[in-house]
């Protein structure tokens, strides 16, 4: 039996303009999806049923009066919930934003709701996106549609989980060290992290200005092309905003790789890479030269400091930008007799532990007497990496590697263990220091039915090269494993 | 005893008066109900970004090159990291190592004698919110409760740093002074104390005279007049010395003038005030300042004040009323170039100009003014030629200033015109004599105060329009005789 909830966007786009669908039908399959998976998997913070139906009628009005708005008109989107949406609630998953009604939207929000995409709920995170499983969380950890006692990575963790099962047919994620392409791969769908810039941040609750960056997390790769040309491009409220021209990423869906020159990072496997990862890598390597690319093994060797370097810049951001949770204003406000006791408390009671520690390791990192050994080594080290990835495009179009070391992990497994936490994001972070494009393509699944994910990685406005192997990528794995869970409630 | 010398910086910060804030499109307002001009971006909401306002990136280039800085060719934003409830980010974006304008200066006079005072830098950043302290005294510390308002958060703020140059209170206060009027002739800032939108803070030190190490560096705030911030200088140079002499040591801290007693103490020292964690603004590219633009900003920048004054001594006013005429509204001061242009003497029209007019305008509470600097000219002309006499002159300047005409008709109808005829006042004058023996009589036994009485007596007879000058004359050849 078929569920409307396995349908692509592109097929759904299909049955909603041939009448065989509405867009109110999608959202109930969603919604059912949703009742039937949240009390195992815990995808979402909030389900807008009001706002997603409100938003679904008034597509299949557009729709019925002939008004074509886009791939995405009617379809089904979650929004991790660092993202504001005016009036739903938006809590970046930390207790301190707990009740936070944001009055405004983010661009991103405004230009799938320009789309006529239908916004069905604010999906789980760890707190701030600091993390790399979602236990970090203040509202509870999100689980892996594929095995429920295993993780669905992070800090995108609920997005992804929700687009794997069934929950949404799209998703917006944020990637600040991987973010998206790790829960992307753990959770055995496609997810890209585009050019810093592409995408507006004005409304993305900050955690590391200088690597934030939205995308999509998506069941295919033409998907992620729709959802990316729906909410990227210039805009005026965000200083870093890439002014154009933008790059088609669906041209060279169709093209194949044959000519093209496909770079393997030799520092990106070894030790801490689970066999059966590398494996099914080199297996695709294989295949892509099979299709006629040309494989070259590079090296890149700032990647092995390059964890080192964002745990040093991403903290000292974080510090600032986490400045403002100070209970004054907004969010969550503790008793205090005096204005900085009041503060200090709120802050001590409203962030998580992780949060907390990124804090004062930021704070100490950019402290008078330590700048210069810690964060101006740090950018230092991120300008090489940039030069190091330079010089790798000179020679080939595209990196690749896996997206992460390991499949799917146990819950509970790494949250004593902050640096082994830290090592699941070893392979994505470097494409945040540079701010090129990478994306993360399922390409089969380990011996316990875990998926694994594949990441091609592009130089700056690369995205339509970047796609087109990706698009290889996906043909040539011909993934079609479905999540253990999809088959339980099916 | 030792001599000491004070070692004075003057940071002050200057409110921009652009239509929108520094990083939002809220307005720039003051006075309007609280945290009515507010936004996600100024109330720093989760999620908001700033972008930077380009009229006050002008702005701050203007008064950068009016102080003959240099411009940075890239200019960096920076965080500065402290918490404080009135800050809503708790970083307030600033410029830490490359400022928008570095190394000018500021030519600074007291008492006839011009030094040059070095400008350090003069960056950009966003002004905080108010707080109001409420309960005892209006101070945080023993403040019942804290009222917020973020209408001034995010406002276009310039910091223009001083080098350690200034050597006196009284050369601080003139810095300040010829810095507001700059700025004010800008047209860039309110530049009003009162208001707040032209702050003041100094870094006084004293060091034993001749000697080449720097004291420690005391920060004063709250200074909210000229006068003030003299004084408070004043206060803790002697401070200092005493402290020193007495065998203290001084800590470098913040202290802040109390303006109802007269003396500085010692302020609560800000959290993490030592260290602000400054690193870049992530969420702003570095600026890239286009040769053609500032170029295009220098090519408009007016005289400044300084210039203004040395052209109008130049043409022959003293320093003092240069300053005055200097320091008037643009409007009477395109009256004195026209009246100049017009033949009338510099001086005549600089005393008319400070005086007269400028009494009139505050009289009726007037912006506007319908006096030409012809007419101007042409009054003073009557005046030096004898036609009307000083006195008479005031009442003609206020029939012009009305509307009634230039001032030749305005004497004529109001029948003004001195009767500077000799023949038609020996009349008058022997009248008088004849009339006043008494007097006549006192001055010929020595009193030669007694002149004045006849010359008012033949001034009454001839409604005060008899030449004064021809008056005196007359009596003195008569009573001489």
């Amino acid at each position: 039996m078929s569920f409307l909830t396995d349908l692509n966007i592109v097929e759904a786009g299909e049955l909603l303009r041939s009448g065989e669908v509405t867009a109110v039908g999608l959202l109930e399959a969603v919604f059912d999806r949703a009742h039937k998976t949240e009390a195992q998997l815990h995808a979402f913070l909030t389900l807008d049923y009001g706002g997603a139906r409100a938003a679904a009628e008034a597509a299949d009005d557009h729709l019925a009066a002939g008004i074509d708005q886009g791939p995405l008109q009617g379809i089904p989107v979650a929004l991790k919930d660092n993202m504001c949406t005016r009036g739903v609630e938006t809590t970046a998953a930390s207790q301190i934003l707990a009740g936070y009604q944001p009055p405004y939207d983010a661009t991103v929000v405004t230009r799938l709701r320009d789309a006529g995409a239908v916004i069905v709920g604010k999906t789980n995170l760890d707190e701030f996106a600091m993390g790399s499983s979602t236990e970090n969380s203040g509202y509870g950890t999100s689980f892996n549609p594929w095995d429920i006692s295993r993780v669905p990575g992070g800090s995108s963790g609920g997005s992804a989980a929700a687009v794997a099962i069934g929950s949404a047919f799209t998703a917006l994620g944020s990637d600040t060290g991987g973010s998206i392409r790790q829960p992307a791969s753990l959770s055995g769908i496609v997810g890209l992290k585009p050019t810093y810039g592409t995408v507006s941040r004005y409304g993305l609750i900050a955690f590391a200005s200088s690597l934030d960056q939205i995308g999509p997390l998506s069941k295919t790769v033409t998907d992620a092309a729709l959802t990316l040309e729906t909410i990227w491009g210039h805009d005026p409220l965000d200083a870093t905003s890439y002014a154009g021209p933008y790059p088609d990423p669906a041209s060279g869906l169709d093209l194949g790789v044959s000519g093209m020159k496909v770079g393997v990072v030799t520092e990106l496997s070894g030790e801490g890479y689970e066999p059966e990862v590398e494996a099914a890598v080199a297996r695709m390597i294989d295949q892509l030269a099979k299709a006629g690319a040309e494989i070259v093994e590079l090296s890149l060797p700032t990647f092995e400091i390059a964890l080192s370097a964002y745990y040093l810049i991403a903290p000292a951001e974080c510090s600032a930008n986490l400045a403002r949770f100070d209970g004054i204003r907004y969010g969550h406000r503790a008793e205090g007799a005096t204005t900085e006791a009041l503060m200090a408390r709120t802050r001590a009671e409203g962030f998580g532990p992780e949060v907390t520690r990124r804090i004062l390791l930021g704070t100490y990192a950019l402290s008078a007497g330590y700048y210069d050994a810690f964060y101006g080594q740090a950018q230092r080290v991120r300008a090489a990496i940039q030069e190091d990835f330079a010089r790798a495009y000179e020679s080939v179009d595209v990196l690749v590697s896996p997206t992460s070391p390991t499949v799917a992990f146990k819950a509970g497994d790494r949250v004593d263990d902050p640096l082994a936490m830290y090592l699941s994001d070893i392979c994505t972070i470097p494409s945040n220091l540079s701010g090129h494009p990478a994306m993360s393509v399922p390409i089969g699944v380990d011996a316990q039915g875990l998926p694994i994910g594949f990441q091609v990685m592009a130089p700056a406005l690369g995205e339509s090269t970047m796609f087109r192997v990706a698009a290889e990528v996906e043909r040539l794995a011909a993934f079609a494993a479905k999540p253990q869970l999809a088959e339980v409630v099916s | 005893m030792t001599a000491y010398e004070p070692v004075i910086g003057i940071e002050v910060h200057v409110e921009l008066s652009t239509d929108s804030k520094m990083f939002c499109g809220c307005a720039v307002t003051f006075g309007e109900q609280p945290n009515t001009s507010i936004c996600p971006v100024c109330l720093g909401l989760p999620g908001a970004l700033p972008v930077p306002n380009r009229k006050a990136i002008e702005w701050i280039t203007e008064i950068g090159l009016a102080l003959d800085c240099e411009v940075s060719e890239r200019s960096v934003f920076h965080r500065k990291n402290y918490f404080y409830a009135d800050l809503p980010k708790n970083y307030q974006i600033s410029q830490y190592d490359i400022p928008v304008c570095h190394d000018g200066h500021l030519d600074v006079t007291v008492d006839g004698f011009t030094r040059r005072i070095g400008i350090e830098r003069a960056h950009m950043e966003e002004d905080t919110g108010k707080s109001t302290h409420l309960g005892d005294g209006g101070r945080i510390h023993s403040a019942q409760s804290t009222l917020l308002d973020f209408n001034r958060s995010g406002v276009p703020l310039v910091e223009i740093v001083s080098k350690p140059d200034i050597q006196s209170a009284a050369e601080a206060r003139a810095y300040a002074h010829e810095l507001r009027a700059l700025v004010a002739e800008l047209g860039v800032s309110d530049a009003r104390l009162e208001e707040g939108s032209i702050r003041f803070d100094a870094n006084v030190s004293v060091r034993p005279e001749g000697n080449d190490e720097l004291g420690t560096k005391i920060e004063i705030k709250n200074m909210n007049s000229f006068r003030s911030l003299e004084r408070a200088i004043d206060f803790e140079i002697r401070r200092q010395i005493q402290v020193l002499e007495a065998g203290g040591e001084l800590l470098q801290e913040t202290r802040h003038w109390d303006e109802g007693t007269d003396v500085t103490h010692s302020m609560r020292t800000k959290e993490g005030s030592s260290d602000y964690r400054y690193f870049t603004e992530p969420d702003l590219a570095p600026m890239v300042m286009d040769r053609a633009w500032v170029d295009e900003i220098a090519a408009r920048i007016p005289e400044l004040p300084a210039q203004r004054r040395a052209r109008y001594i130049a043409a022959g006013l003293d320093a003092s009323l240069a300053g005055v005429l200097s320091d008037s509204e643009p409007l009477l001061r395109s009256v004195f170039d026209e009246a100049l242009a017009a033949g009338a003497s510099p001086k005549g029209a600089a005393n008319w100009l400070t005086g007269e007019v400028t009494a009139h305008m505050r009289r009726n509470e007037d912006s506007e003014l319908s006096l030409t600097g012809a007419q101007l000219a042409e009054l003073i002309a009557l005046v030096e030629e004898g036609t009307v006499s000083s006195s008479a002159a005031k009442e003609v300047l206020e029939g012009v200033l009305t509307g009634e005409g230039d001032p030749a008709a305005v004497a004529e109808s109001r029948d003004l015109i001195q009767i500077s005829d000799t023949s038609a006042l020996e009349a008058v004058v022997d009248e008088v004599l004849a009339d006043n023996p008494d007097a006549v009589q006192s001055y010929a036994a020595g009193e030669k105060k007694a002149v004045g009485f006849l010359v008012g007596q033949v001034m009454t007879k001839t409604q005060g329009k008899a030449d004064p000058r021809i008056v005196n004359a007359l009596l003195g050849a008569r009573l001489d005789r």
